[in-house]
């Protein structure tokens, strides 16, 4: 399969200062169609944010990165930073967490966005301050506040801004890094509205990078849920949700309410591993509820269960019918 | 939680205060005056001020959860915050078992102090570095001069890190907050404000900085403490997906005011207020089948330095009509309403 963005076998180590390396991302692989939304689901230090430095090429000197980021069939980790450089913000952007709170506050929001597209060539002068100004619209902000500095704008008008600053140089890929987690709701719905509508008009592909479940069901039409540095389940929204084939999705799932559910809310018991030392077997084991003998030294591959629907657990290799 | 909590001694019977709800707070208003600009001074410009809390009335029994639902600057913490008087309320009632706290000097206030207590948003931020656990459980006690000996104080950590659900409290009670997972944390600082064993503990957003797998955990525990303990919890949240499962009953403010509150699940599945309304609409769901036309409503809350007159949603409200720049409604039930309980203050309601 050949997509606008494939991402193969990536990992991410860091070294420790005291020595010691940490797995951050592990054997990490999907890949992205024109115009389509794809979530990356995980909780705190499952490697999500992670994995989105990684295909931006800006994660610090203490990081190895290892795979290959094919985008438009090119790998852009081959040639190092000058390689990546060529693409970054040019095809794929990203919106960094907290970014409307990430703004210079001493410049203008015009200028802001007239810079990347100064350094990267894309547009000089004159025409780079109207495509600013055709940017701002675009995400629903008058042209005119092109001259108003950051403190003069609500944090949902911030992060419509920052949104801006990220397509500035017409990105075919954008990576969003929680970008609704420190909004209201009703912002939230407003900003969301703004992401479905930039890939369904502009044909813009969306990673969208959160903890957020229901965020992702609304959004997404396929995710991959990280856990401990590894995807362990990625597939359709609605297989994800209604036929999840590892108990970390079912159990995440059932640990989030819903507004007009009627099942218990359950809490997952235990904590994600450390990274910084050797995992044998699977991962999830002391936290899963259905963990067996194998799961104790044997690491579950993540293996295709349905058509582009795959899971890593070995209780996909039970046959139907046996107990484990 | 198996564990029921031994009221404390000295506390009041609860016979005593037969009749009132332990808590009532009525007309509350609670505003912050903003500095004037030197200029502004010299042009004699009139005072602002911040109508943080503007009119707000509920009350709360023992052994019930209110959440105080809202987006941010609705006044949710603020009215949290006066109820427990840490800030001063500008007019209205805050009763406390039938009697008016609102007035009552710091010195007066101290011995109810320990009978309310505060649970933080920040596990992160909450709980003092350099403070082993039993000494952040134990420090409420010193400062009030409860549990005497030092024996009998270890004995009261250890029953409210049980409480806590951090069991056993021996592997616990030596261990900083750095050892512990955020989790664990929110716990440590649960265990703290239970170790005085409160009757009204306010809960302001206490698992937003949590990872989802560990909030119903907390939740649970919450929900555990006023069933079993006959607590009474108000939880202050923006997450009506927690609300809706959680608390008894949801109260939901806009600018300063409650503007609709009912039992949890009236609420949420029969909601009477187009704020409310809209609210709902736009919280996304589990289900990716169950894909709504959310009903977007266009700009943010107003500043609450200039509330609109009349109905302060009407500027926003999608159902608005011309009298509602004038009437400022009052929380009422619907005229054709079987229950009572369920209020709205909305004219075409």
């Amino acid at each position: 399969m050949t997509g606008l963005l494939e991402v193969r076998d990536l990992h991410v180590r860091f070294d420790l200062p005291g020595g010691g390396e940490l797995a951050a991302v592990q054997g990490v692989g999907f890949d992205l169609a024109p115009g389509e939304r794809f979530g990356l689901v995980g909780e705190s230090g499952c490697g999500k944010t992670t994995t989105i430095l990684a295909l931006m090429g800006l994660l610090p000197p203490t990081a190895s990165v290892s795979g290959e980021v094919l985008v438009g069939g090119e790998n852009i980790l081959a040639g190092g930073e000058d390689a990546i450089r060529q693409h970054r913000w040019v095809d794929v952007a990203m919106v960094f967490q907290g970014a409307m709170n990430a703004l210079n506050p001493v410049q203008r929001v015009g200028a802001q966005i007239v810079e990347p597209m100064e350094l990267h060539g894309v547009a000089e002068g004159a025409a780079a301050r109207a495509r600013a100004g055709e940017l701002l619209e675009m995400v629903g902000i008058p042209a005119a506040s092109a001259d108003r500095y950051p403190h003069e704008f609500s944090g949902g008008m911030r992060q419509r801004a920052a949104i801006a600053m990220a397509l500035a140089c017409g990105p075919k890929v954008l990576l969003a890094d929680e970008p609704t987690t420190a909004l209201d709701v009703m912002v939230q719905a407003q900003i969301l509205e703004l992401l479905v509508g930039l890939t369904d008009d502009l044909g813009l592909s969306l990673v969208l990078v959160t903890h957020d479940l229901p965020v992702v069901a609304q959004v997404c039409g396929r995710a991959a849920v990280m856990y401990a540095g590894e995807i362990i389940e990625s597939g359709t929204m609605e297989e994800l949700f209604h036929s999840p084939r590892h108990p970390y999705t079912r159990m995440l799932f059932a640990a989030t309410p819903d507004l007009l559910g009627e099942g218990h809310v359950v809490s997952i018991p235990g904590a994600p591993p450390r990274l910084d030392r050797e995992i044998v077997g699977c991962p999830f084991r002391p936290r899963c509820d259905r963990a067996f003998e194998r799961c104790e030294h044997d690491h579950p591959a993540l293996l295709e269960v349905g058509a582009g629907h795959r899971a890593a657990c070995h209780l996909n290799e039970v046959p139907a019918g046996a107990t484990p | 939680m198996s564990e029921v909590a031994a009221r404390p001694q000295g506390a009041p019977e609860t016979g005593a205060s037969a009749g009132h709800p332990l808590l009532a707070v009525r007309n509350l208003v609670t505003r912050y005056p903003i500095r004037r600009g030197f200029t502004a001074t010299l042009a004699r410009r009139p005072r602002q001020a911040v109508h943080a809390v503007d009119g707000v009335s509920f009350s709360l029994d023992r052994g019930e959860m209110l959440a105080l639902v809202g987006e941010s600057g609705c006044g949710k913490t603020t009215t949290a915050q006066t109820v427990l008087r840490l800030v001063d309320a500008t007019s209205g009632a805050i009763a406390f078992e039938g009697r008016d706290i609102s007035a009552l000097s710091h010195r007066e206030l101290r011995p109810l102090r320990r009978r309310m207590q505060l649970i933080y948003q920040d596990p992160y931020e909450s709980l003092d570095p350099r403070f082993r656990v039993r000494q952040t459980v134990e420090e409420p006690l010193l400062i009030h001069g409860v549990g005497g000996s030092r024996e009998k104080r270890r004995q009261l950590v250890r029953d409210a890190l049980g409480r806590a659900e951090l069991t056993p409290p021996e592997l616990y009670e030596n261990r900083y907050p750095h050892e512990l997972s955020g989790g664990q944390r929110q716990r440590v600082a649960i265990a703290a404000s239970l170790a005085l064993q409160p009757e009204l503990l306010v809960a302001d957003e206490p698992v937003s900085m949590l990872d989802v797998s560990v909030r119903a955990g907390i939740l649970s525990l919450l929900d555990g403490l006023r069933r079993d303990g006959g607590m009474a919890v108000l939880m202050i949240t923006h997450d009506l997906s927690t609300a809706a499962h959680f608390a008894d009953r949801i109260a939901v403010m806009y600018l300063g005011r409650i503007v609709e509150e009912g039992a949890a699940r009236d609420v949420v599945r029969n909601p009477l207020h187009p704020y409310t309304k809209a609210l709902l609409s736009v919280v996304p769901k589990r289900d990716p089948r169950d894909r709504t036309t959310p009903q977007i409503l266009q700009g943010e809350t107003p500043n609450p330095t200039k509330i609109p007159r009349g109905c302060r949603f009407h500027p926003r409200c999608p159902v608005a009509e011309d009298r509602c720049r004038d009437i400022d409604p009052e929380l009422h039930p619907p005229a054709d309403a079987r229950n009572a309980d369920h209020q709205a203050a909305c004219i075409l309601v």
